[in-house]
């Protein structure tokens, strides 16, 4: 895989943000606290970033949550765009190691580092970055943005940290098979 | 299914703007609406959303599944700072003016009404924009227009592919959720939230190999006709920025640095009547 921005990443955050947006509205309800359902599509996000790389991750979490709230809610909620970019990057930052289209994700080794980057990552979007954000941009009060933060961070880890983790072992498991023929060196 | 919005092909002023102008338009205003804390300039920035919102010709029809979702959302979210920190106002403006005590440790405060006030319109302000920005848009003009602003190309398309494929993957996604009702799935909110996870992966599953799949038929076939091969493109429907565009691109940043100007002319972002 080359490191530049190729047609395989174009495609792929162009139809992974559609994805993303599409499933904005498939959330499974947790608790009563304003927006913390469990967001499904976060882990459509882990696994096109674990799939395709750092920028399409980000690009994905930033025009998908921008554009999903614009569509489906008329408003936008930057303080909560960003983090979704941060996530987005910090899983498609290891996509070399996890090796999901190689079929290399189904060993153990892999899945660990995944979920120890979904929890790390999960922690400085939603417990850092959304709540600081919501503070200079809306000066909402300090206990809310976390507790809310708080919410959204274990709601986070755990969409991705189980459907998430199936998506790619399945995926990888498909898809590692045809890798029979090795390219001559 | 909830409602979405989307472009109407229409013949007032707004729609004959350019795509980039609008774009411009839009992330001033959200600039302009995060930035700002002063309420007379959030109920000023009302006033022209509404105004334009009348000028762009939006149905409330188009938008009003939208509008209502977003005002619960809000309502929700006013009643939980209240319920998380009922003096907030009162540490912002430096001052404390009870109106009623309701209950243990919560007191209403003429502060506190006026700063969920100055946060619900904060809110408020950027609703019509968006409204306009979409409805009012040509989806296969923004990837032009994102481009004119600065957005390299590949990412402006890799948008275009986004708007366009919308329709299509939210029409697969209902296919295969009634396939898998019909085979007895239950996707309702009832069950313990396992169930629920593995009920929604029987949707996920088929709908996210369908789209790696056609990812890879898109990706081969712009390989074909040689995308990316140049350092530039141009666009179909590209606009060229008429006399009307210069005006709204003007008036959007004269209207950011004024905004600016009013708010922090006091050393502070917020409007405080109260002293």
């Amino acid at each position: 895989m080359k490191g530049k921005f190729g047609i395989k990443e174009v495609v792929a955050l162009g139809i992974g943000t559609a994805l993303f947006v599409v499933l904005t509205n498939a959330q499974i309800p947790l608790v009563i606290v304003p927006n913390t359902a469990l967001q499904v599509r976060m882990a459509i996000l882990a696994f096109f970033s674990a799939v395709f790389g750092p920028f399409v991750g980000a690009g994905i979490g930033l025009i998908g949550h921008a554009l999903g709230d614009a569509i489906f809610y008329g408003s936008v909620w930057w303080s909560w765009v960003f983090p979704e970019a941060i996530v987005g990057a910090a899983i498609g930052f290891f996509a070399k190691k996890f090796a999901v289209q190689e079929g290399g994700f189904t060993k153990g080794k892999n899945i660990i580092l995944f979920i120890l980057v979904n929890i790390v990552s999960n922690a400085v979007a939603w417990i850092l970055a959304a709540p600081v954000l919501d503070i200079l941009i809306y000066k909402e009060p300090v206990n809310k943005v976390f507790v809310q933060g708080m919410f959204a961070f274990f709601g986070n880890i755990l969409i991705i940290g189980i459907l998430g983790t199936l998506l790619m072992v399945a995926y990888s498991s498909i898809s590692g098979k045809s890798s029979d023929l090795k390219a001559e060196e | 299914m909830s409602k979405m919005i989307s472009y109407e092909k229409k013949n007032t002023p707004i729609h004959k703007l350019s795509g980039f102008t609008k774009l411009l338009f839009f992330i001033l205003w959200c600039l302009t609406s995060a930035l700002t804390f002063d309420t007379r300039m959030l109920l000023v920035m009302i006033v022209i959303g509404a105004a334009i919102y009348k000028i762009a010709d939006v149905k409330w029809k188009q938008v009003s599944g939208v509008f209502l979702a977003v005002m619960f959302f809000m309502v929700i979210n006013l009643v939980c700072i209240f319920f998380f920190s009922p003096y907030e106002g009162c540490k912002i403006y430096n001052s404390r003016t009870d109106i009623v005590h309701l209950f243990g440790n919560y007191t209403l405060t003429y502060q506190q009404l006026f700063y969920e006030f100055n946060v619900f319109i904060k809110y408020f302000t950027v609703i019509p924009s968006i409204f306009i920005f979409l409805v009012t848009t040509d989806p296969s003009e923004l990837a032009s227009s994102m481009n004119g602003i600065g957005v390299p190309y590949t990412i402006s398309y890799a948008m275009e592919i986004t708007l366009r494929y919308i329709p299509d993957i939210q029409d697969e996604f209902h296919k295969i959720k009634n396939a898998q009702e019909a085979r007895g799935i239950e996707m309702s909110s009832k069950g313990r939230l396992l169930d629920r996870i593995k009920n929604t992966a029987a949707i996920i599953f088929p709908l996210l190999f369908s789209t790696m799949e056609r990812i890879e038929v898109v990706s081969n076939a712009m390989e074909l006709r040689g995308f990316g091969k140049k350092k530039k493109r141009t666009w179909y429907s590209q606009r060229p920025l008429k006399a009307a565009d210069k005006a709204a691109i003007a008036f959007s940043v004269g209207f950011f640095v004024l905004t600016m100007i009013v708010t922090y002319m006091d050393g502070n972002r917020f409007f405080n009547p109260f002293v």
